[in-house]
């Protein structure tokens, strides 16, 4: 089911509208920060490019101030307004899905950290490939969670959570490609140890949009389809029609 | 759930004309045992018309007719062998502002169980007027004073000895008009604490300006518009999850 654009809008107070307004689009400057932060750190990692790698490591300061920042502005909300149903939810929502771009920040910072390591060794690790597709993948994902969360699109966002579970596939079929590696050759191991680190912060913030999806399906329609089967989601979401 | 309880009051197709001014067009809604239900909407939408219907305050308005039925534990109220005096003991009603009767404080509690002849002797009223008012959280407050006036109490005091007047009757259910607006933030958390109490023992239905009020007291919220019922569901659901636009327009601010 898709709104319209304005359903957070109208309040008779105006000051209201604006609140909600600005959290709004501050979530969504953070997502997009949050988005980038993701690429640059796949791509400083896979280019092996220190310096880019740094300004991720830097630029996850701001991704911090930006969820203190936000939640700030929910709890005032809160204490003030007294939202209710669609406001309230939309409040609360932000509250939970702050944190998880929050979390898919530090994921982005363990990236680049790790891409600094490996930056220092004098021959391309193993799994790089890997690495840009999932990278590419979870990014997609992020990506289509934030758009959703713009439009209110409740499809969208299932489509989201069902990509999850391609995500935990490909970082399942990764992980066994590495550990031939480390087999086959265990003078190797440290080195792709780090290279599997990289793989599990990828796999983590693909749960965190997923999370966000979840988040946005709340929002838009009060229905908590966490921890639920994907079966059982397309049941309850049908129901609502 | 209140779906597992006995219905109290209930009310089918209740129509209100003022003249040929239809103020309540068709509602029916169920009062639960033992729950508090909450009626809002804007003003004029006439949720405190309908209240007043439960126990035929209306009868005295000149030009007033309800149509429709509303009965109390399955006898129709508005039936002519309904005696409406009894009716409004076993249907209380708390106003807006405290209205104690210019007595004693003892009085204003003693009064009603008096003329209903609930009490055989002077001991037995003591005691309606001792628990009646323990159970409205007054008695320690008032009980070195019973025989000042129950108008020198403070505006909270006085509404929960108008509360301990209604209960002394042992009534049903007990409606409320606004029951807090008249006081201040402190005496409204005390009735509204109050009122959570009673629900273990009444049924309560409680008109309220205040949708903060309504989400706080109540088991159930029914909205009104324009003399219409248009929603009434659990109050968590009525305010996370509003069924109509016209309730979620109303409940988060908005221009309906």
């Amino acid at each position: 089911m898709k709104k319209d654009g304005n359903v957070y809008g109208n309040h008779i107070s105006q000051s209201f509208n604006e609140e909600l307004a600005a959290l709004k689009s501050r979530f969504l400057e953070m997502g997009g920060l949050v988005e980038t932060q993701v690429l640059q750190a796949v791509k400083a990692l896979t280019e092996r490019d220190a310096e880019l790698a740094n300004l991720v490591r830097d630029e996850d300061k701001v991704v911090d101030r930006y969820e203190m920042k936000i939640d700030d502005a929910a709890i005032h909300i809160l204490a003030r307004r007294q939202p209710t149903a669609r406001d309230l939810r939309l409040v609360v929502s932000i509250i939970k899905a702050v944190s998880d771009l929050e979390r898919i920040g530090d994921e982005s910072k363990k990236i680049a950290k790790l891409a600094l390591q490996l930056v220092e060794g004098d021959k391309t690790p193993n799994g790089l490939t890997e690495i840009r597709h999932i990278g590419q993948h979870v990014a997609t994902m992020l990506n289509g969670a934030l758009e959703a969360f713009a439009r209110l699109d409740v499809e969208k966002a299932v489509e989201i959570i069902k990509e999850d579970k391609n995500v935990d596939a490909e970082y399942k079929t990764a992980s066994r490609s590495l550990m031939t590696y480390m087999m086959e050759d265990p003078r190797t191991i440290s080195e792709c140890m780090s290279v599997m680190w990289v793989f599990r912060a990828l796999e983590r913030v693909g749960d965190h949009a997923c999370n966000l999806a979840e988040h946005i399906v709340y929002m838009v329609e009060g229905e908590d389809v966490r921890h639920t089967k994907i079966d059982q989601l397309n049941e309850q979401l049908k129901r609502l029609d | 759930m209140s779906t597992n309880k006995t219905v109290r009051m209930s009310a089918n197709d209740v129509r209100v004309f003022y003249g040929d001014k239809e103020a309540i067009k068709g509602v029916s809604v169920d009062i639960m045992e033992n729950e508090v239900i909450a009626f809002i909407g804007p003003s004029g939408c006439g949720k405190s018309t309908f209240l007043r219907c439960l126990n035929r305050m209306n009868d005295t308005i000149e030009g007033c007719r309800v149509e429709g039925e509303i009965t109390l534990d399955g006898n129709n109220i508005y039936d002519s062998r309904m005696d409406p005096v009894l009716l409004r003991a076993r249907v209380g009603m708390v106003f807006q502002r405290p209205n104690p009767f210019p007595k004693s404080i003892y009085e204003n509690v003693a009064y009603g169980p008096r003329i209903h002849g609930l009490a055989s002797s002077k001991r037995d009223l003591d005691e309606i007027v001792e628990v009646s008012l323990s159970k409205a959280g007054l008695w320690d407050e008032v009980k070195d004073r019973l025989m000042e006036p129950g108008t020198g109490l403070s505006g909270g005091q006085q509404q929960r000895l108008c509360i301990a007047r209604t209960i002394a009757v042992s009534p049903e259910v007990i409606l409320m008009d606004e029951p807090c607006s008249a006081l201040d933030p402190i005496a409204t958390a005390t009735v509204e604490e109050l009122i959570e109490e009673l629900s273990s023992q009444f049924s309560i239905a409680i008109v309220t300006h205040s949708m903060q009020q309504a989400a706080r007291v109540s088991n159930r919220t029914a909205y009104f518009h324009l003399g219409k019922l248009i929603e009434v569901g659990d109050t968590d659901e009525v305010f996370t999850k509003p069924k109509n636009e016209l309730t979620e327009a109303y409940i988060t601010g908005r221009f309906g």
